[in-house]
């Protein structure tokens, strides 16, 4: 069984539906990759896992640990473990980057909030009293979000783009923050439609217009970004040699 | 009596008294209307004449002097009741520089008004900081109203700061107006946090009159329960190069009420005087973000109030 399960799980917005029927399984302890074109709908379904405001009208159920995490408020996801990485972290103006990981953190002791921080690739002498605002560029915001989840040393991690706003020197960095994720036991779902970065997953899911269309080892979902080509129902031009079929 | 006065005074405000009292640091210690302690240092003047209900002081900083530490000038009301009223004639003369922190306690306050006014001419080239830090009663039984006209000369910079270090409101009615001539810059900024009744009242109007004037007005502001706030800031500019901004934020929660009335008037066409207020509840994100971190509602808002309000 997986640590979260997601059972019939749709969401429709403005009487659209934008995610269709999901049935996923994340294994725990492994790093998901849950990948797609635009649109695809794989935003929402991390926003509807964290129970963010406007996403919580949902048929089907959420299972963490077997528990229905429906009527629960984001806060009580969070202390059961759960948390997101968005993709366009926020700003915060006056609060200072050692409050803001020292929030989150687990252990609140000086020398884990720094660690934390040198984890991602900053510098703690040069950014712990720098404040979580605009003067920062999105990259460093991006990396100090990485920084306060480590801090918290969660059970699921969702991770929205990890990649954007990433500069090529630092993603070696958020890569092994990641991979820190999984030592310590947290199971990580990367959300992306980079092939760099579905290729740090162990295991991958597939998704197009709410669906998902295929999983499994990652290599067999990157050969449908080599192609550019998804098979499913809007896109009919499989290229797979039937290997896309089993959704 | 005078003795245990001055250690409730820096009980309140929080500050060792080796830190104020020390030989190079400049201090006034005054509880309501009489002085308990003064120490002065070469190119600082301070001349005090106790009111019946506070004290008329005359505050200079000779041409040239440089006071390197900053100035601690306690004004308390210890008892619950009472008013105290403060006269300041503060002159910066040329060249000369000093930053003077205020320390505003009323810790006991039920009923007290603490009144302020102000006259400071800040001479060509010099500069003058002056943060005034309060602490008010858990009661909200304090009205402070503080008023000052600020010059400031050519090349020289002025810099404020109004804090509500602890306790409530109550009453704060600010009133600053400030003129800054060629070259000069003017900062003024306001952060007050808002609870049950209380009601924050602020008025900052800048002129930036000669040319290269620089000036920028901000106010933060956090008022929850059912505490209002009204923030007026005027910006004026009317000579070449002139430079203004002003910026209001305010965080409104439960039953308050805040409203902010930015006005920028520009009256020459290489002057610019930009502003952005923004008014309303904690943003989504930020605290959604702080809740995905396991904080609640509550905790998550006050954590995000605390750093604007830093």
């Amino acid at each position: 069984m997986g640590v979260m399960e997601l059972k019939g799980l749709s969401l429709a917005l403005n009487g659209k539906k934008i995610l269709d029927h999901l049935e996923i399984d994340f294994w725990e302890g492994h790093i998901h990759a849950l990948v797609g074109p635009n649109g695809a709908g794989k935003s929402t379904l991390a926003a509807t896992i964290m129970g963010l405001a406007g996403y919580r009208n949902v048929e089907g159920d959420i299972l963490f640990e077997g528990q229905s995490l429906l009527g629960l408020d984001v806060d009580q996801r969070a202390r059961k473990g759960m948390t997101l990485g968005w993709q366009e972290p926020a700003r915060y103006e006056g609060l200072k980057v050692r409050q803001f990981i020292r929030a989150a953190a687990r252990d609140k002791s000086a020398p884990r909030i720094a660690e934390a921080l040198s984890r991602v690739g900053l510098e703690p002498a040069e950014y712990l009293d720098r404040a979580v605002d605009k003067t920062l560029s999105g990259g460093e915001r991006k990396k100090i979000e990485l920084a306060s989840i480590l801090a918290m040393q969660p059970r699921v991690v969702l991770l929205d783009e990890p990649d954007s706003g990433i500069d090529v020197e630092s993603l070696e960095r958020i890569f092994d923050a990641v991979k820190a994720l999984r030592e310590m036991g947290s199971t990580v779902i990367l959300i992306t439609h980079s092939l760099t970065v579905l290729k740090q997953a162990d295991h991958a899911f597939l998704m197009c217009h709410g669906k998902i269309i295929d999983k499994g080892a990652v290599e067999r979902i990157v050969r449908y970004f080599e192609n550019k080509c998804l098979l499913c129902d809007h896109k009919n031009v499989p290229v797979l040699d039937g290997e896309g079929e089993s959704a | 009596m005078r003795e245990e006065q001055i250690k409730e005074i820096l009980g309140s405000i929080r500050i060792h008294s080796s830190t104020m009292m020390s030989a190079d640091v400049a201090h006034l210690m005054i509880d309501q209307n009489k002085v308990l302690s003064s120490h002065t240092l070469p190119g600082l003047e301070v001349d005090v004449k106790e009111l019946d209900d506070g004290i008329d002081a005359k505050i200079t900083v000779r041409e040239g002097s440089l006071i390197e530490k900053p100035v601690h000038m306690c004004f308390g009301v210890l008892p619950r009741k009472g008013v105290q009223r403060i006269v300041l004639d503060v002159r910066i003369e040329e060249n000369a520089k000093v930053s003077i922190l205020a320390h505003c306690t009323f810790p006991n306050a039920m009923d007290v008004q603490h009144l302020m006014n102000a006259r400071i001419s800040v001479g060509a080239g010099a500069e003058y900081a002056y943060f005034e830090r309060h602490v008010h009663g858990e009661q909200g039984g304090v009205k402070v109203y503080p008023k000052a006209v600020v010059e400031v000369g050519p090349k020289a910079r002025f810099r404020t700061e109004f804090e509500l270090l602890r306790g409530r409101v109550g009453l704060i009615d600010i009133d600053y107006e400030t003129t800054c001539r060629a070259y000069g810059v003017m900062e003024m900024m306001a952060r007050i946090n808002g609870t049950g009744t209380d009601l924050i009242k602020i008025k900052e109007v800048g002129h930036l009159i000669e040319e290269g004037a620089r000036g920028a007005l901000t106010s933060k502001i956090a008022v929850r329960d059912e505490a209002r706030a009204e923030v007026y800031n005027k910006l004026t500019a009317s000579a070449p190069y002139a430079r203004g901004h002003v910026d209001c934020k305010e965080i409104v929660q439960d039953s308050a009420v805040a409203k902010a009335i930015p006005i920028v008037e520009v009256n020459h066409p290489k002057a610019h005087v930009t502003h952005e207020a923004a008014i309303g509840s904690v943003d989504t994100k930020q605290l959604e973000t702080l809740m995905a971190r396991g904080l609640s509602e509550d905790e998550a808002s006050e954590l995000i109030i605390e750093g604007m309000l830093s």
